[in-house]
């Protein structure tokens, strides 16, 4: 009762003084947060780290039974997979962010516009489903036979496309993930394209560009800064991605040239193995493994924001 | 205000009195194996009694934590602690029903049934030293059947599974290559020599297995029924081919040994017997011997005596293989002589 006549009372100023400390609580939080759950994880991690040292984490050894424990297979599965995601998908976004900024007319770029925003707010599960009971069987009989007869022989590129048609593996789940991040990508660099001047594409055309010229030579260069960003966000949700992944990358602790055969990341193993892992050194050895990805997501985060700040000076 | 703290300690005053009125509520928490049939069971048993159980399906490795943390009134595995590690922990355990795993495979023109396997074989295919599928091992098994050139792949459990603990088990006891160099565990590290596939769960396996031309899985009995796989024949250790069926299961549980087996710690795979199915195995519930909670325990105790007495025919529906009548009475001689009241009163009579 007291507080509330002194916050609505008009010439007092302690109301600012409270509203300005539950703000600044409100942010420290997030930062208690941080490095509680980065302590909680070094903690858990600890006897593992101890007993297997450095080479927790490049040994690609996963073994249960003899309690031997390496992030390397999980590692190379979550940075792979991820970059193919990113690969496949920032093209295909620029292009979709183009289409619905300069090219398409106005009444059709909003429906299609809508369309992306709902791809976004599909649970990953249901990917996760559609990965491995649509996408999966059909990539198989489809473009991975065609690619083993025709690819796989290839020098250079063809120990990529080796190895039999499953359907699931590393590019499934590659391709899967440039689904899911595709939306993020599109609305980001469409909003980017959105921010730039009238005056740009004005002037441009008055100088007598072609349109393909005015995107390629003047827009897209001018958001270079903006898609980068866009890139490292997405980059970000791919390399956590657990249960999309999981139903399609195939479960295989193994690093293999192919990208058709199975194998694991990170967040999936975890979600795999944590509820029936029972020695103290394997959970100790997951929760070392959710460690190792918090850190890479860190590092690309970290090293996002250093090059972005350097596209701004520039 | 005054009105508003009144309704505050009218509130306070109906949720602390409410569990006087609801039933009695058993808490349990474990492999999610055989969570079907504990789930129908217990609707059964709530139906009958009112008593009501909660069951939640964290898997075997929760299940042992939390009745580590005595957080529940009864944890489940699928595969049994040592005799020591109950006792150190004050435990007894007890097989509760019994599931059978059974290989399936995907060739053209074999359906269900129709292919033979011997333990050794499937050992090798897992191995990956058997890599196609009219390997002479494998011909030799099967002299009626057209068997292709074509490449085996390996379809396994990607999660912590009691199955995968059931059959490397399994292969463990038929073959020394594979005790040696791969072991027993609910995860183990598949050797990378076959085309191993990591299927999520029973319904990953089947999926896999289905899709993929000249694929060899195992699951639990009930979903290659279900999903109607061709399940296949296998070698028992007494040398007859069997079948998957109600009769082969439970002639493995019956011919099983287990008044020799110390804290019932018995897996029922490569059982004696002409009749038995080679990879048959119980999943169990574990419990404190000297229960602070007593009533809560006496109606642990009692369902689970329902179940054994009742709920046949409900784990028959779902596949499952009810316990045999005579291990029945051993486990319930063990309640009887073993769980008591911290001042000693024997809660199962």
């Amino acid at each position: 009762m007291m507080k509330a006549t002194i916050v609505t009372a008009p010439t007092s100023t302690n109301g600012d003084a409270v509203f300005q400390r539950i703000c600044r609580a409100s942010a420290f939080l997030i930062g208690i947060l941080m490095l509680g759950i980065m302590l909680s994880l070094i903690m858990g991690a600890w006897p593992a780290l101890q007993h297997f040292g450095f080479e927790f984490f490049t040994s690609a050894q996963w073994n249960p039974v003899t309690e031997e424990f390496g992030a390397l297979n999980a590692l190379y599965g979550t940075i792979i997979s991820s970059v193919i995601a990113v690969a496949l998908a920032l093209p295909i976004s620029i292009g979709i962010a183009v289409f619905l900024s300069e090219l398409c007319p106005q009444n059709w770029s909003r429906p299609i516009y809508i369309g992306i925003e709902l791809l976004a707010a599909v649970p990953s599960i249901i990917y996760g489903m559609w990965g491995l009971f649509v996408f999966a069987p059909w990539f198989s009989q489809g473009f991975q036979l065609w690619a083993g007869q025709h690819l796989a022989g290839l020098p250079l590129i063809g120990g990529m496309f080796q190895g039999p048609p499953m359907g699931v593996g590393l590019l499934t789940a590659g391709i899967i993930l440039a689904f899911m991040i595709l939306p993020i990508l599109t609305s980001l660099i469409k909003e980017a394209l959105s921010t730039l001047p009238n005056v740009l594409r004005e002037a441009s055309y008055g100088i007598g560009a072609t349109q393909f010229e005015v995107i390629v030579h003047v827009l897209l260069p001018a958001i270079k800064g903006p898609i980068f960003g866009a890139l490292i966000l997405a980059l970000g949700r791919a390399l956590g991605e657990t249960m999309a992944i999981t139903f399609v990358i195939g479960g295989a602790q193994s690093i293999s040239s192919s990208l058709f055969m199975p194998a694991t990341s990170i967040a999936a193993t975890i979600a795999e193995q944590f509820n029936e892992a029972t020695g103290a050194l394997q959970i100790s050895s997951l929760i070392g493994l959710g460690l190792v990805l918090f850190m890479i997501t860190f590092i690309v985060m970290g090293v996002a924001r250093i090059l972005l700040r350097r596209s701004a000076q520039q | 205000m005054n009105k508003l703290f009144k309704g505050a300690a009218l509130g306070l005053a109906v949720m602390c009195s409410a569990p006087a009125f609801s039933a009695t509520v058993i808490n349990g928490a474990g492999a999610s194996f055989p969570y079907p049939v504990y789930a129908k069971w217990a609707e059964q048993y709530n139906k009958e009694t009112g008593v009501e159980l909660n069951y939640q399906a964290i898997g075997s490795g929760g299940g042992i934590k939390q009745i580590k943390a005595k957080t529940v009134d009864f944890g489940a595995s699928d595969a049994p602690l040592d005799k020591s590690e109950l006792d150190e922990f004050g435990m007894v355990q007890f097989p509760a029903v019994m599931g059978s795993i059974v290989p399936v495979v995907n060739l053209q023109g074999i359906g269900p049934d129709e292919m033979r396997l011997s333990g050794e074989a499937l050992a090798d295919i897992y191995l990956g030293k058997i890599k196609t599928w009219n390997d002479p091992a494998l011909k030799a098994l099967n002299p009626s059947l057209d068997l292709p050139d074509m490449p085996i792949y390996t379809v396994h459990r990607s999660d912590g599974s009691g199955t995968s603990y059931n059959f490397t088990d399994y292969l463990s006891r038929v073959s020394s290559d594979w005790k040696n160099n791969v072991g027993v565990g609910k995860e183990v590290a598949w050797p990378q020599d076959a085309n191993q596939l990591g299927g999520k769960g029973n319904a990953g396996i089947a999926n896999f297995v289905k899709r993929t031309p000249g694929a060899i899985g195992y699951v639990e009995y009930a979903y290659a029924h279900t999903n109607n796989l061709s399940y296949t024949q296998m070698k028992n250790k007494a040398g007859e081919f069997v079948s998957p069926t109600m009769e082969s299961f439970q002639a493995a549980a019956a011919n099983a040994d287990w008044a020799h087996a110390p804290g019932f710690k018995l897996i029922l795979n490569d059982q004696p017997g002409a009749e038995s199915w080679p990879m048959t195995a119980a999943t169990f519930i574990l419990m404190y011997k000297e229960q602070a909670n007593p009533e809560t325990a006496k109606e642990v105790l009692k369902f689970f005596d329902w179940a054994y007495e009742k709920g046949d025919g409900l784990a028959k529906e779902l596949e499952y293989v009810p316990m045999p009548d005579s291990v029945v009475e051993m486990v319930e001689n063990t309640w009887h002589n073993q769980i008591k009241s911290t001042s000693g009163e024997v809660l199962f009579k």
